[in-house]
């Protein structure tokens, strides 16, 4: 039986091989970057077609928005990733997120000596959207997550903390680990929190809650109600409007019912 | 609708129609909360009223002595009116709605057209609107999807270009990486191959690096040498207010500042926030001078500190921090606040 591939010889063969592959690797690639070039202004020409029909829906629709950018993340493109980009020049995607996140960092700021540096998600859509005026655009709160994420890239601390069914919108580098997380969850009720509803709702010790909540006091994040009646409360600036606003639960309305 | 008025079935010029069930007569006033009852034969919805205006039209009765209405649903509808209702209270979007002058009538192109009057006319337009409007809709998401198999080709293509590269099979020209970088750029497609630190290195975000450190050179003066990236972000697109850059354009321009020579760094602190300084202010400088503010008042916060030299708070914090780093300051942390003395061991 012959044995193929030993031998000074086969070595030589494999080397000549490999060259020439190594040969028609350059010139494949180069070739598929000329390629991309002609199939990139294919494509540009595709996107100008469909920008000239749909370009109002997307920035009427937030649905269609939020369809499109499903569609993009799904093949792997970030239509945000560059004003520079096809997106964002011919479908005016990227202004309207690069300008809300403009908005979103200007109320934050403006906020930030009051809640320390943390939002709801509603409060913060609310005041945006009074910040961009009657005729603006609408803007939705899936928008707004989305701005957010962009906004991430340039540190500072920019997040987002699951509470209650929505979100609240970090905007400080304060450290957050899960259990400051779920504090600020079990505080979302009510506004506030005290270290006996901690230790009875979460089971943790005393010294773990105490921990806890000061570092949340030292951030700026929770204000101490040390008069409250019982034990001392620590309230969540961030959560304040979202109480006052609420509508009335049918609950509450039957008991103010004649 | 925020309120609830006494008014002829024909809608305002800024009226949409929402739904329309068939109720009974209404006293005016504006909606306060909903609330909706099950009793055990008809279902009721009962909506609680602010008093109304002085300015009200008037309307069936003049006084009631009750704050509420109820609104009974004989043969069901109750559920959806109720949804409806609490939407349109939660979007508010008569907030939104633009104030109309009121169209001269008899002029412009809506003058030959007889204008449908009465309930049934105006639901027969709508109705033709939406019907339109899902038309568009439909053929706006089927344009979509065609266009997104289009786009998705190139990431393929992009995907077997950026293997080749990173297995070496064909060593591409200098040119041509920049040109691949332009095309990734362009489509948004992540650069997979290049780890690189001086950013995408496109020719693009090399002219906004060269733009920024013309730009920048007044603002930083003015804020002691040093601005939040946030802060350069809305200062920049601001300015433009059109063709803004992405949060990661200004994050790839800022890392060529460096090789570019230009006189602006972009720096990230431990805590992760990011600036721009200037490079003229050096690193020694900022820590002297925070010792020297913090000797010369025994002790500061940060709100103190920042007020002293009109920077930022962030900013004045991570000043202190790292003058404590280097051991110059040492810190008091209570639940007051944190405070910084001079390091004295």
């Amino acid at each position: 039986m012959h044995r193929r591939g030993v031998g000074a010889g086969a070595i030589a063969k494999k080397k000549l091989a490999e060259a020439k592959y190594k040969e028609r690797g350059t010139v494949l690639a180069e070739d598929q970057i000329a390629q991309m070039s002609k199939q990139l202004e294919t494509f540009k020409t595709h996107l100008e077609e469909f920008a000239s029909k749909h370009k109002q829906e997307i920035r009427k629709n937030s649905q269609f928005r939020v369809q499109f950018q499903e569609m993009c993340a799904t093949i792997g493109v970030d239509p945000l990733a560059s004003g520079k980009g096809f997106w964002s020049e011919m479908l005016g995607v990227g202004d309207f997120y690069y300008e809300l996140g403009v908005q979103i960092i200007e109320v934050c700021l403006a906020l930030k000596h009051r809640n320390g540096g943390l939002i709801t998600l509603d409060e913060l859509h609310h005041r945006v959207l009074k910040g961009r005026g009657k005729f603006a655009q609408d803007v939705s709160q899936d928008d707004l997550v989305r701005a957010i994420k962009k906004l991430k890239a340039m540190g500072n601390g920019f997040g987002m903390i699951p509470v209650g069914g929505s979100y609240l919108v970090q905007s400080v580098p304060a450290e957050l680990n899960m259990d400051h997380t779920v504090v600020l969850q079990l505080a979302e009720k009510k506004g506030y929190v005290t270290v006996n509803e901690i230790r009875d709702s979460l089971k943790w010790e005393r010294e773990r809650a105490s921990h806890v909540l000061d570092h949340l006091l030292k951030e700026g994040l929770a204000w101490l109600d040390s008069q409250a009646a019982g034990e001392p409360q620590y309230w969540l600036p961030a959560l304040f409007s979202e109480l006052l606003s609420r509508d009335v639960t049918p609950e509450e309305a039957n008991q103010m019912t004649p | 609708m925020d309120r609830f008025v006494w008014a002829n079935g024909l809608l305002e010029m800024n009226e949409t129609l929402v739904i329309q069930v068939t109720i009974c007569p209404l006293f005016p006033g504006h909606v306060l909360f909903l609330d909706l009852k099950k009793s055990p034969k008809i279902a009721k919805i009962v909506i609680h009223l602010h008093p109304a205006p002085e300015n009200k039209e008037p309307g069936p009765y003049q006084h009631s002595k009750y704050s509420f209405i109820k609104l009974s649903f004989k043969e069901h509808g109750q559920i959806e009116f109720y949804r409806r209702l609490t939407e349109e209270m939660t979007q508010k979007r008569w907030e939104n709605t633009p104030v109309l002058q009121p169209i001269p009538t008899g002029i412009g192109p809506k003058a030959g057209r007889t204008r449908a009057v009465g309930i049934v006319g105006i639901e027969r337009k709508l109705e033709e609107k939406r019907k339109e409007t899902d038309k568009n809709i439909s053929e706006a998401f089927e344009d979509l999807s065609k266009l997104m198999e289009k786009a998705k080709e190139m990431v393929e293509v992009s995907k077997s270009i950026a293997n080749k590269i990173k297995d070496k099979q064909g060593d591409i020209t200098e040119d041509e990486t920049i040109r691949f970088k332009s095309y990734l750029l362009s489509m948004g497609i992540a650069n997979p191959v290049t780890r690189e630190t001086h950013g995408s290195g496109t020719q693009y975000h090399i002219q906004l690096a060269k733009q920024l450190g013309d730009m920048l050179q007044a603002p930083l003066e003015e804020r002691g040498g040093m601005m939040a990236l946030t802060e350069v972000y809305c200062l920049v697109n601001r300015a433009r207010g059109m063709e803004l850059l992405s949060p990661e354009d200004l994050v790839n321009a800022c890392k060529m500042f460096e090789s570019l020579k230009l006189p602006l760094r972009l720096r990230v602190f431990d805590s992760g926030v990011m600036v721009v300084q200037l490079q003229s202010h050096s690193e020694e400088e900022m820590i002297a001078s925070a010792l020297d503010n913090v000797s010369d008042k025994g002790s500061l916060t940060a709100e103190e500190f920042a007020k002293l030299l009109g920077l930022s708070v962030l900013l004045a914090k991570e000043r202190l921090l790292l003058a404590e780093k280097m051991g110059h300051l040492c810190r008091d942390d209570s639940v007051e606040g944190l405070r910084f003395y001079p390091n004295l061991f």
